[in-house]
């Protein structure tokens, strides 16, 4: 193994619960507030993940009061406390761009059979 | 000479440096969780192979090596030049001009501890070589349409006004494009593994991956 893949190693986390896009998860995330940090709660479908290494990221969509919102995580960011797998989904592609499209009824991933 | 030993107050003296290979760039996160872009260069270990003072040279420089080398390959002068250091010889030599050279000896090794995180260093390296390279490319002229009929689309353009009936000076042209030396000035050093003799610096580096790079203190130190 070479140096830059050793050092990217060590980048990586460890403790991350696996899933996949069409999973609906609960992203914990440190923010800092008025100089002390807490920890606030992202939940939505994730729709993609991309890159790979220290690089990889991940893109949690949720509607929220009639609005489409998406956040991209850095999936080894110490930024993140932990994720949480709230449902898995059976999907047939690996990115879910077509659900920016549909709402409602149309926008429902079916769930996916252990 | 002006100032090599007294320098004014408040300015920091170019005191050290190393040479070392350019390995690559990657990202790490900081202690916030931001992600830095880093180049990860192998720094040393470096033999300080002679010592040059103003008295007897002129000017204060050590000569440093980097990377051991067979007997073989070298030349007669070499082997003299290794021997009266009494070091063993080295593939790559560069002279490190800096303010002062108290402190080091003919044979101390210097290694990548040298530096540590939150320095600002300057980077020198030979950058990428692109041959024979257009304006557009060299230069950064911009580019003509490259359809609906324009027979313009990377030509250097018009080089003066009619009037002036010949070209001026300093022109830019086509031509040969890198391979030449630069220095990337106040480049924050973002983490050092002495163990590993790595420096991992914040942002891009002259040179392609494997190309020798020279570090020093930052001259216009902030």
């Amino acid at each position: 193994m070479n140096t830059i893949e050793l050092l990217e190693q060590q980048q990586l986390r460890k403790d991350i619960t696996p899933f996949s896009p069409g999973d609906v998860v609960r992203v914990q995330v440190k923010v800092l507030e008025g100089g002390r940090e807490r920890i606030q709660a992202f939940e939505g479908t994730v729709i993609a993940r991309s890159g790979s290494g220290p690089r990889e990221t991940f893109t949690v969509r949720r509607v929220s009061y009639g609005v489409g919102v998406e956040r991209i995580f850095p999936l080894h960011s110490p930024r993140i406390d932990r994720i949480e797998l709230v449902r898995r989904g059976r999907v047939r592609r690996a990115k879910l761009y077509y659900l920016r499209g549909l709402k409602g009824k149309a926008a429902r991933i079916k769930r996916k059979s252990q | 000479m002006w100032g090599i030993h007294e320098a004014a107050e408040g300015v920091k003296l170019l005191r050290k440096g190393i040479i070392g290979r350019k390995l690559g760039m990657t990202q790490v996160f900081d202690e916030h969780g931001v992600v830095i872009p880093v180049t990860v260069i192998e720094a040393g270990p470096c033999v300080v192979i002679q010592k040059k003072t103003p008295e007897t040279d002129g000017y204060a420089a050590i000569q440093v090596g980097f990377q051991p080398v067979g007997e073989r390959a070298l030349s007669r002068p070499l082997k003299g030049h290794f021997a009266a250091a009494k070091v063993t010889p080295m593939r790559f030599l560069r002279e490190l001009r800096l303010d002062s050279v108290d402190g080091f000896e003919p044979g101390q090794e210097i290694r990548a501890d040298v530096f540590s995180a939150g320095e600002y260093v300057d980077v020198t390296g030979t950058t990428k070589g692109h041959g024979f390279s257009g304006g557009v490319k060299r230069w950064g002229f911009h580019r003509g349409p490259m359809a609906h009929g324009s027979k313009y689309h990377r030509g250097p353009g018009s080089l003066q006004s009619r009037k002036a009936a010949r070209v001026f000076k300093g022109r830019l042209m086509p031509g040969r494009y890198g391979g030449e030396r630069v220095t990337i000035q106040n480049l924050k050093v973002v983490r050092v593994d002495a163990e590993r003799n790595l420096i991992l610096i914040r942002g891009a580096v002259p040179g392609a991956d494997g190309s020798l790079v020279t570090i020093k203190d930052a001259v216009k130190a902030r």
